[in-house]
């Protein structure tokens, strides 16, 4: 038994940290796009504010698509309330509200995440040193990620806290793949051009897959096999399945321990069955913007669920 | 200003005091680089632990670090027996005042405190009147500040019987010299204060609603965690194993006070609250408060909900109320007060407040409701425009000040870059009420950091120091 609220603060204090390492993650793919290919870097910060679903908000304060002002959008601009900053700092002020319910190693990273972001996103950041920001923040968020793992309880702390990391997690996959879907489609050459290379291996370093991928599949890019790896493979710790795996697996244990069954319960098993029945082939031949629309639709409608089911709001 | 203060450690006329012995040789072997290193260590330990306190008014730095000083305030056992025997007798008063103030009044009737005293005072709750709280127990929790003149002489500087806070820092003061100084503690046998929270969940679970069935569940109310003590609500929920709940997670549900969690609504039976009286309850008392919880009084009138400290205890540590207690101890105990008070001037009656204006300069001027070092006036330390503005406010409205000579507060030495420092402090000891009375050994020190000055507040550029109790 936690509070609803105590719930509900553990469920955003992991949605925002996951969150806060995805903008850096995009960012880092963005910023090695634009490295690769200087024509059309606008175009590539574009579809990483996509991506970030913060493309509306930068374009009512900037007009240029620039590197300088897509990172500080999405690292350090306190406006834009999905930011690095702006994540981390919410997922703090979550964690102090619940800071009964963690141990002392997983408040305290928190914590000094906090104070070190804080301290190095204060000030504009120079362009050079923008692959040690990036580094930092990963490093950071990957200190609260061994924390929380090396020393929680498995209980319904636990479980909550996991539910609001996948359920983020499962989100910016989703959303990732749907901003680049086209070049995922399968076209007449088997081979892609040195673009759609490009294109894909972003895909893949915006989650942290671009090597990862060449132990599962062939050292080559091909379409079918990225959005097989992203949307299907069971292993890879940020594909649709996988989060699907534990949304599950961790909604079933809050369902024995509570003895009770939801609504939630029944969205999860649902999108965790279809994702286990399907191959990418019929994902293709349904349409692979129309398999990841509906999936984003359910994600949120997942949330919502949980949040009510468990008396959060 | 400079008072010849009496030092606890190395007082002029007798050279080092017995208590310090031990330490006093340790220190003597220490590498003054190194110690300089350990305060730093300090530091960055409480801010890594997020041990912050807000400051109100000061939107910059929302979050600051009450200063640590690293030189222990040692305290000798026999010292400590006689303070613990005054406390007592001091608590036991207390809580009879409150019950007889909330039912036959028998201390008015005998004319030992004065009626209108009671009746036109803010802290005085009406709603009170008659109500006898689970176990009769009124204050729970009390921390009572004590300042040392000299070898001998010890005073009570007021009574916290509301919600007093700082019980966390006493033991986060002791985790940390523990971490920085291992070497210290095998040396001197320090009395324990670790198991306070175990303590005051016993003690909280003792004075459980009759009605209980099985073990009670306690909460810790706290307003929120942009209060400035949310850091010390969340420790002790924490060190308790218990809830720490806000208004809005708490209704009432079928005559008891319930949380809302995963799992639906769960029946609350004792509430240690944070949270001032006046916010409570929206619907007895200030019906704007949102930190309350509506029906909370009903609840508790029909005893089904233990609140700890019990409404309404603030008449007892109330700035006016404290120049009385000398004859309260009295009238409830039988005996006279094993610890003094400091002579108070209430301003109210005027001859004091003639004596109080002709000597404003000498004196300490407190507001009677005022907390935390806020709107006082510590004459000798003041300019002359000062004291002047001061007298204006004080003539407007008498009622409102009590005064007080300034007392020269014992000193400690702190470690400052020039070495070791004589600073004043004062002492807040916690007392734990049930079926029983229980004091840890130890306590908050508060020291004034400022050379010279007496304010200890920590919203005033005050600091704390770990407490040593010596199990001699």
């Amino acid at each position: 038994m936690l509070l609803g609220r105590t719930a509900n603060g553990l469920y955003w204090m992991n949605r925002y940290i996951e969150r806060a390492e995805n903008m850096a993650r995009l960012v880092d793919a963005g910023l090695r796009m634009a490295l690769t290919r200087t024509q059309s870097a606008s175009e590539e910060w574009n579809s990483v504010l996509l991506s970030a679903g913060s493309d509306a908000t930068f374009s009512q304060k900037y007009s240029d698509y620039t590197a300088a002002n897509v990172a500080d959008f999405l690292l350090r601009d306190t406006s834009n309330p999905s930011s690095t900053m702006s994540s981390i700092e919410t997922a703090r002020n979550n964690a102090r509200m619940v800071r009964t319910a963690l141990t002392r190693e997983t408040w305290e990273s928190i914590n000094e995440a906090w104070m070190s972001l804080k301290r190095m996103l204060a000030r504009p950041i120079d362009e050079r040193d923008l692959p040690t920001v990036l580094d930092a923040i990963k490093r950071e968020t990957a200190l609260i990620r061994g924390s929380f793992y090396g020393t929680m309880l498995r209980n319904e702390i636990f479980d909550f806290s996991q539910l609001g990391t996948y359920v983020e997690r499962a989100d910016n996959t989703a959303r990732i793949l749907d901003v680049k879907y086209y070049v995922l489609l399968p076209s007449i050459s088997w081979v892609g051009s040195t673009l759609d290379n490009y294109q894909w291996e972003s895909i893949l370093r915006s989650v942290s897959a671009h090597r990862s991928y060449r132990w599962v599949y062939d050292a080559d890019y091909k379409p079918a096999n990225i959005a097989d790896y992203l949307i299907l493979n069971v292993r890879m710790p940020r594909s649709l399945t996988f989060c699907y795996r534990f949304l599950s697996e961790h909604l079933k244990f809050l369902g024995d321990d509570y003895g009770e069954r939801h609504a939630c319960h029944a969205t999860a098993d649902k999108t965790q069955a279809m994702l286990r029945a399907g191959s990418i082939k019929d994902i293709f031949d349904a349409g692979l913007h129309e398999f990841l629309a509906s999936f984003i639709r359910d994600n949120t409608k997942l949330g919502d669920e949980i949040a009510q089911d468990y008396r959060f709001n | 200003m400079r008072l010849a203060a009496f030092d606890e450690m190395l007082p002029e006329v007798s050279g080092l005091r017995r208590p310090y012995s031990a330490y006093d040789r340790w220190l003597k072997e220490q590498d003054p680089a190194r110690l300089t290193e350990k305060m730093q260590d300090a530091e960055r330990v409480f801010r890594k632990t997020g041990i912050t306190f807000a400051v109100y008014g000061e939107q910059e730095a929302s979050e600051r670090l009450i200063p640590f000083d690293i030189v222990p305030r040692i305290i000798s056992g026999n010292e400590w027996r006689r303070l613990t025997q005054g406390i007592e007798q001091r608590v036991q008063a207390l809580n009879a005042f409150l019950d007889d103030i909330y039912h036959r009044q028998e201390i008015l009737r005998a004319g030992r405190v004065p009626r209108e005293l009671i009746a036109r005072n803010e802290a005085f709750l009406p709603e009170m009147i008659g109500v006898r709280p689970p176990a009769g127990v009124y204050t729970h929790i009390i921390g009572v500040d004590i300042v040392r003149i000299s070898e001998d002489e010890f005073y009570v500087l007021e009574d916290n019987a509301r919600t007093p806070s700082g019980v966390s820092y006493m033991l986060e003061n002791r985790e940390t010299m523990m971490q920085l100084f291992p070497e210290l503690f095998q040396k001197i046998k320090v009395r324990p204060v670790e198991n306070y929270p175990q303590l005051l969940r016993q003690s909280l679970a003792a004075v459980r609603p009759q009605s209980t069935k099985g073990a009670p569940t306690i909460a810790v109310l706290t307003p929120g965690s942009f209060n400035s003590a949310y850091f010390e609500h969340a420790f002790l929920a924490d060190q308790m194993g218990v809830q720490l709940v806000e208004g809005q997670d708490l209704r009432v549900v079928d005559g008891h006070v319930a949380m809302r969690t995963t799992e639906g609504y769960k029946q609350i039976d004792v509430l240690y609250r944070r949270v001032d009286d006046s916010f409570l309850d929206p619907l007895t008392f200030r019906p704007d408060s949102a930190l309350g919880i509506p029906g909370i009084m009903d609840v508790y009138r029909a005893g089904n909900i233990t609140i700890a400290n019990a409404p309404g205890t603030g008449i007892a540590d109330d700035k006016a109320i404290y120049s009385y207690m000398p004859e309260i101890i009295e009238f409830y105990t039988g005996r006279k007060a094993i610890l003094g008070n400091i002579p108070t001037w209430r301003c109210s009656e005027p001859d004091s407040l003639k004596y109080v204006l002709e000597h404003i300069d000498e004196l300490v001027i407190k507001e009677v409701h005022g907390s935390g070092g806020y709107g006082m006036l510590v004459g000798p330390a003041a300019t002359k425009k000062e004291c002047e503005t001061f007298a204006k406010k004080l003539a407007a409205k008498p009622s409102n000040y009590i005064a007080q000579p300034t007392l020269a507060l014992s000193t400690c030495p702190i470690l400052t870059e020039k070495g070791l420092a004589p600073r004043h402090v004062d002492l807040r000891p916690y007392v734990l009420v049930s079926d029983r009375i229980q004091i840890v050994p130890g306590g908050l020190t508060r020291v004034a950091l400022k050379e010279g000055s007496l304010v200890v507040n920590s919203s005033q550029g005050g600091g704390t120091k770990d407490t040593w109790v010596l199990d001699d």
